[in-house]
């Protein structure tokens, strides 16, 4: 009864239900997610906007055939743009019926016999002879041609073919299929547009010459090419919540405090750094996912300490994390390898080199640590092996002994310090151990 | 096609010469027999006959009347023929002419003066039967589509004219004379009718196969059906052997009507004749006497027959003129190939015997595998059509038929046509398997069934037409991207002259010599080689259409739309003669072609586009297509484009090169004048550009590639920006602006750009790269030691450090645009790290800010 007055209590002073808290959790979540979805909004890249669709208006409305990459780093919208693009162009009236579409992702369409195969069936073109047996992959390319070849500027239907992941493409034998796309796009016969997404800037160097001169060297260049600023503007319009928002006053208050939170310090530092490191904004909302699932019916608000934590569990070192989590000889094993390290200069170890180091320490500190069985110490050795902490630098094979065979650690000093300072209940000897570098003397 | 070439045939001259020229040692014969080694069957053909003639098309072969049979000094059997053309074989343009549906059945004669009428007399496959036609009549309904056909115009290349009465009549004389000794055959001594009498046993023998599967089948047999039989029998002593021959000669199994008049002559000219026949007939029994055992009754038929030969002679021969099918030869085929289906097909043609009108409900249920169950249902279909013509031809022939005997015997030149349709029907599945490596052996090709929709076999797909109309252009500006556009085929090539007239001269005066040669054609991409090349073959073909030139028959492929090299023996030999085989069989049929005289044949040009990705290990793909023009009869010209000038040195082997020869041609790379005269001429009157900016883009592009491809993009892009340029000007042209932003948007390296826009961190990653190479002397660091790097210029520039996560991140983002190149991602801290550009360039890069 008590209990249930104090939570009715809590919910007034809130001013938020858990529909409403769902509610803001499943917009934002989706804002988050469904990147490449045309619902979200395109940052700074209204020019390259323009372009792509002026030049398939072009397409569709002329006839005329064009070919076109869009290059840009991971995460910087290139799907995101294409998307957009394809939805306003199929609201437009004159365009609805005028274009067929061909999607393939050079992760999926390993070889161009499964690229054809692809392009049949989203053509649809298999219908067409009915009882027809697709035999070879040569009888494949012949009939794609021929139907291609068919068609001229006025009267046919034009074909837009999207090549996602575009450079996996150039790998393929002859480079037959972006030939033939690229020649067709170059002759009079079906309108096609040829537009392909990839993130190498170096894509123009692995066309073969025949196909490089065949391509129109049409590039969209989508860099990231906002600033801080902006980053900023970008950071509240997503966290803001819609007009339409059923409870009306809440979302008033979520978007009060998001507009307060922009301002603050502690966030613009959290946020500078992120933008420091990278300028994609997948990065970014996934820095606001991890910030928005602190939200609850008791934490209605978003504050800067939740940007905080987000931004520390979002920048954490995967391998110092895994440090953590070590048994205390395990510990000194690192740290007789981090000496090694230091006194070979990085020259590569064996096990039997380790356990001596360890050995050594032991001597000295006989009193604060218990002495393991070699053994032991070697199932330490090979758990650390498992975690990746250490590597081998060949494959084992049955000839070498597991004692000799050499290794490399795979942590930096700083990290294998940082772990220390961090580590609960490490002996002082230990930590001792590992800050003097020359441990021996 | 395949048995022809399995069984070997010998051709040898019927009689003795009937003139000899002593000037030109010639020696003329009356006729020709051409005996089959594996069958040992022969058959003869004689002047004034109809014949086929193997052409380009295994499946299509020639008709032509063979006017002259001679040899020649170097002993080569030399035959003179005047030619008949199919519909096919005249140019699609012309065939409007005829404003009316042309059947199969239909050939023209051949008045085109271009073609060779000596031919070698071993292309002759069989003999036909042509039946001259008034124009307006209708074509009679025939049964036997493949052996007879009807001409009722005659073709001179230009135009369709009637017959002259002399033609008709002289053709007409040739069938009649053709059916005259039939009718000659009941006063035929009967002396003579002894060697008849052995083949008559012979024949009958041969009948004993189905005779015994009838008998086991349909216990009650009436001695009518028996009778029928032996009257059958009787049709079939005419020319056992030559029909014999025939159908292992070549895979349209019945000879036409040619066979009875031949056995009359052979009997007309006793000495000649017989004694081939005899030796035939003797030779016959030999094999067959096993067979003799089991059938008795066989002596009193032949009694019979001789009887009825007489009696039916006329109406018989008047059906084995246009039908002559022979179930027998045919059977015997089966027997050997597969002896359940020669079981069914007996039956099947025995039930058929019986009862016409029923026999389809008969023979359904006695296949047992689903093949011949499906076949069998198509059999009875066929059969319940065929029972109609078989009213319209009883009712067509005029004669009356006095007893129910002789009624009978009226249907007997019918029923053994029907028994061919329905083996015919047996045989496609297994004919369609053997010759047809494409259609897979479960789908047998049906027989075209009259009013049965299909898909036809070799549709080709279409993209669906764009519902609304397409614009036209608005601007001036449009008006000129279309103009621009690199498809948009200009009216004439400028700048090309000399390579276009050194081609044309090339193609034309071998065209003209009716030789062959290649040729090689090499420059950097977009220089024009394929559109001159294509322009030459536009202007030849408008030069052969205006009877300038001999016709010729161009075939083109490019290596690019090959998947394999071998395919290009595919593609070649379907765009020349329609067939689909697979690569092996195509580069035998092609060599047969090409090495072998052919009558009638049109120069080929051929043009191999992408010829470097012909290369094989064994270059036998590029050998063969080098050699065949070397070859004395291939008629054979090769335009080969490629990119590189040296190819034939580096690439091919000395004997391809050699083959090659050296006629070549370079494609310079276009200057900037020309590229500026490419341009200009384009776009003609419209006004879109400014002079300057023409020269500009031409400068350009002269000084990078010269590639003519990427001008036209340029200045289609110039066109563009300008038309989205903010302050718009009223008379819209194209300025320097806009094409050096265009030139700008093309070339500039994307690099510097993307570094510019990269992140701090990766920025100062790329600095500590920078740093790191610098203190090791080295291109090339590990991460960890770029990364003490990092954690150094960070300290220095007071900034918070990043961990090693998301350095590592830093490094492969930057790996992912190829700013770097890294090696594989497991090596963690100890993956090496190299720049993608140079290290001025990343300098120059950070610097500028």
């Amino acid at each position: 009864m008590k209990s249930a007055m104090s939570k009715r209590k809590l919910k007034d002073t809130c001013g938020a239900s858990a529909e409403c808290i769902s509610q803001v959790q499943k917009i934002l979540r989706e804002r988050f997610c469904h990147r490449p979805s045309a619902t979200g909004k395109l940052f700074g890249i209204e020019f390259q906007y323009r372009h792509l669709l002026e030049l398939l208006k072009r397409t569709t409305l002329h006839g005329e055939s064009n070919s076109a990459l869009i290059v840009g780093p991971r995460g910087s919208g290139k799907t995101t743009l294409l998307n957009h693009v394809l939805k306003d162009l199929r609201e437009m009236k004159q365009v609805r019926g005028n274009l067929l579409e061909v999607h393939l992702n050079g992760l999926l369409q390993t070889s161009d016999k499964v690229a054809l195969k692809e392009i049949t069936r989203q053509l649809q073109l298999e219908n067409v002879v009915g009882d027809k047996v697709f035999g070879s992959f040569a009888e494949t390319l012949a009939f794609l041609l021929e139907a291609l070849r068919k068609g001229d500027r006025t009267s046919s239907c034009p074909v837009l073919f999207v090549l996602d992941e575009f450079d996996l493409f150039v790998h393929h034998k002859n480079q037959t299929l972006l030939y033939n796309l690229f020649d067709i796009s170059q002759s009079a016969q079906t309108p096609v547009t040829i537009i392909g997404l990839t993130c190498r800037q170096d894509i123009l160097e692995l066309l073969e010459k025949r196909v490089k001169s065949r391509f129109s060297h049409r590039q969209i260049y989508l860099m990231n090419s906002f600033d801080f600023k902006q980053y900023i503007k970008i950071f509240k319009e997503q966290l803001s919540l819609p007009a339409e928002f059923p409870d009306e006053p809440f979302a008033q208050k979520w978007n009060d405090n998001i507009q307060h939170l922009s301002e603050d310090k502690i966030v613009q530092d959290v946020l500078q750094n992120l933008f420091h490191h990278t300028k994609d904004l997948r990065s970014l909302y996934f820095l606001l996912m991890l910030a928005v699932s602190a939200v609850t019916v008791h934490h209605p608000l978003l504050t800067a300490a939740d940007l905080q934590e987000a931004s520390r569990q979002h920048s954490t070192d995967s391998k110092a994390n895994i440090v953590h989590g070590l048994s205390v000889l395990e510990i000194c094993l690192i740290i007789a390898m981090k000496h090694l390290n230091d006194v070979y200069d990085g020259e590569p170890f064996n096990f039997q080199m380790v356990y001596n180091e360890f050995q050594k320490f032991i001597q000295r500190k006989a009193h604060s640590m218990y002495n393991f069985e070699k053994p032991v110490v070697m199932k330490a050795f090979e758990h650390l092996l498992q975690l990746e902490l250490v590597k081998p630098l060949e494959r084992p094979s049955a000839r070498a002994q597991r004692e000799y065979l050499l290794m490399r650690l795979l942590l930096d000093n700083t990290q294998i310090m940082d772990a220390l300072q961090v580590y609960p209940n490490c002996p002082t000897d230990v930590k001792q151990w590992a800050a003097s570098s020359l441990s021996w003397l | 096609m395949n048995t022809r070439q399995q069984s070997k045939l010998i051709y040898s001259w019927y009689g003795k010469p009937m003139s000899s020229d002593r000037k030109l040692r010639t020696t003329q014969y009356k006729g020709i027999i051409i005996t089959s080694e594996s069958s040992r069957t022969e058959t003869c053909i004689q002047l004034g006959d109809f014949i086929l003639v193997e052409g380009v098309n295994a499946d299509r072969p020639y008709v032509a009347q063979l006017l002259d049979l001679y040899e020649d000094g170097a002993q080569h059997k030399r035959a003179v023929v005047q030619w008949f053309c199919h519909i096919g074989e005249i140019p699609q343009n012309k065939r409007k002419l005829l404003k009316r549906e042309i059947s199969s059945q239909e050939v023209f004669f051949d008045q085109v003066l271009g073609y060779d009428t000596d031919i070698d007399a071993q292309t002759i496959i069989k003999s036909i039967m042509v039946i001259p036609l008034h124009p307006g009549e209708e074509l009679p309904i025939t049964l036997n589509k493949e052996q007879t056909f009807y001409v009722k115009q005659s073709w001179d290349g230009k135009c369709f004219k009637a017959l002259s009465p002399d033609t008709f009549s002289k053709l007409k004389a040739k069938k009649k004379k053709g059916s005259t000794p039939d009718s000659s055959e009941p006063f035929i001594p009967s002396d003579i009718l002894t060697p008849l009498k052995k083949e008559t046993e012979s024949v009958v023998q041969s009948a004993t196969k189905p005779k015994n599967a009838e008998s086991k089948h349909s216990v009650s047999k009436s001695s009518l059906a028996k009778e029928r039989q032996s009257q059958r029998a009787v049709n079939d002593i005419k020319t056992p052997t030559a029909r014999k021959k025939l159908e292992l000669s070549s895979p349209t199994r019945s000879k036409g009507r040619l066979l009875g008049s031949e056995v009359l002559d052979l009997l007309d000219d006793d000495r000649d004749a017989i004694a081939p026949l005899e030796s035939a007939a003797t030779k016959r029994k030999v094999t067959f006497t096993s067979d003799i055992l089991g059938s008795p009754p066989k002596i009193p038929c032949s009694n019979d027959k001789s009887k009825s030969v007489s009696d039916t002679a006329e109406p018989c021969q008047r059906f084995s003129d246009t039908i002559r099918l022979s179930p027998y030869p045919k059977a015997k085929d089966f027997s050997e190939k597969a002896k359940n289906l020669h079981v069914e097909d007996d039956i099947i043609s025995l039930v058929g015997h019986q009862k016409p009108g029923t026999q389809s409900p008969v023979l359904t249920p006695r296949s047992r595998r689903t093949c011949a169950q499906r076949t069998s249902a198509l059999i009875a279909q066929h059969i319940s059509v065929l029972n109609q013509e078989d009213d319209l031809s009883s009712s067509d022939s005029s004669y009356s038929s006095s007893s129910e005997e002789e009624e009978e015997e009226e249907d007997v030149p019918c029923t053994p046509e029907k028994k061919t349709k329905s083996s015919r029907i047996f045989s496609t599945p297994k004919s369609s398997s053997k010759s047809s490596v494409h259609t897979p052996a479960k789908t047998p090709k049906k027989t075209p069934l009259p009013g049965t929709p299909k898909t036809p076999r070799n549709a080709t797909p279409e993209i669906p037409r764009r519902s609304h109309a397409a614009q036209k252009p608005a601007s001036v500006l449009e008006e000129a991207r279309l103009r621009l556009h690199v498809s948009a085929v200009p009216e004439s090539l400028p700048c090309r002259e000399e390579e276009f007239q050194d081609i044309y001269n090339f193609v034309e005066s071998k065209l003209i010599d009716g030789t062959g040669g290649c040729m090689y054609i090499s420059g950097v991409p977009g220089t024009g080689k394929t559109a001159t090349v294509h322009e030459v073959i536009r202007c030849l073909q408008q030069a052969a259409e205006n009877d300038e030139l001999p016709p010729f028959q161009l075939v083109e492929i490019n290596g690019m739309k090959l998947t394999d090299p071998h395919q290009a023996y595919v593609q070649i030999l379907e765009l020349l003669t329609g067939q689909k085989v697979t690569a092996t069989h195509a580069a035998v049929l092609l060599a047969k072609l090409f090495n072998t005289p052919g009558p009638k044949r049109k120069t080929t040009v051929l043009i191999v586009d992408e010829l470097d990705l012909l290369w094989t290990r064994k270059q036998n793909v590029m050998y063969n297509l080098f050699d065949w023009p070397t070859q004395k009869h291939s008629k054979l010209i090769i335009l080969a484009i490629a990119n590189t000038m040296d190819l034939p040195e580096r690439i091919m082997m000395n004997r391809v090169a050699s083959r090659l020869g050296l006629t070549r041609m370079a494609f310079q790379p276009y200057t900037y004048k020309q590229l500026q005269h490419i341009i200009s001429s384009r776009l003609k009157d419209v006004k879109a550009f400014e002079e300057d900016a023409i020269q500009l883009v031409s400068r350009k592009v002269a000084a990078l590639s010269g590639d003519a491809r990427r001008c036209l993009d340029i200045c289609r892009r110039a066109t563009e920006i300008c038309e989205f340029a903010e302050p718009k000007r009223s008379p819209e042209i194209v300025g320097m602006a806009h094409v050096t932003e265009a030139i700008d948007e093309m070339f500039s390296s994307p690099y510097i750009n993307a570094i510019r826009n990269a992140s701090l961190h990766e920025q100062i990653f790329l600095k500590a790269i920078l740093a790191e190479f610098r203190r090791a002397g080295v291109e090339e660091a590990t991460v960890q030691q770029v990364y003490h790097q990092h954690m150094a210029l960070c300290r220095i520039e007071g900034m918070q450090r990043p961990t090693v996560s998301e350095m590592m991140a830093i490094c492969s983002r930057l790996g992912a645009s190829r700013l770097l190149l890294l090696e594989a991602s497991n090596k963690y801290l100890h993956m090496r790290v190299r720049l993608n550009l140079s290290q001025d360039d990343v300098m120059y890069a950070l610097r500028e800010e």
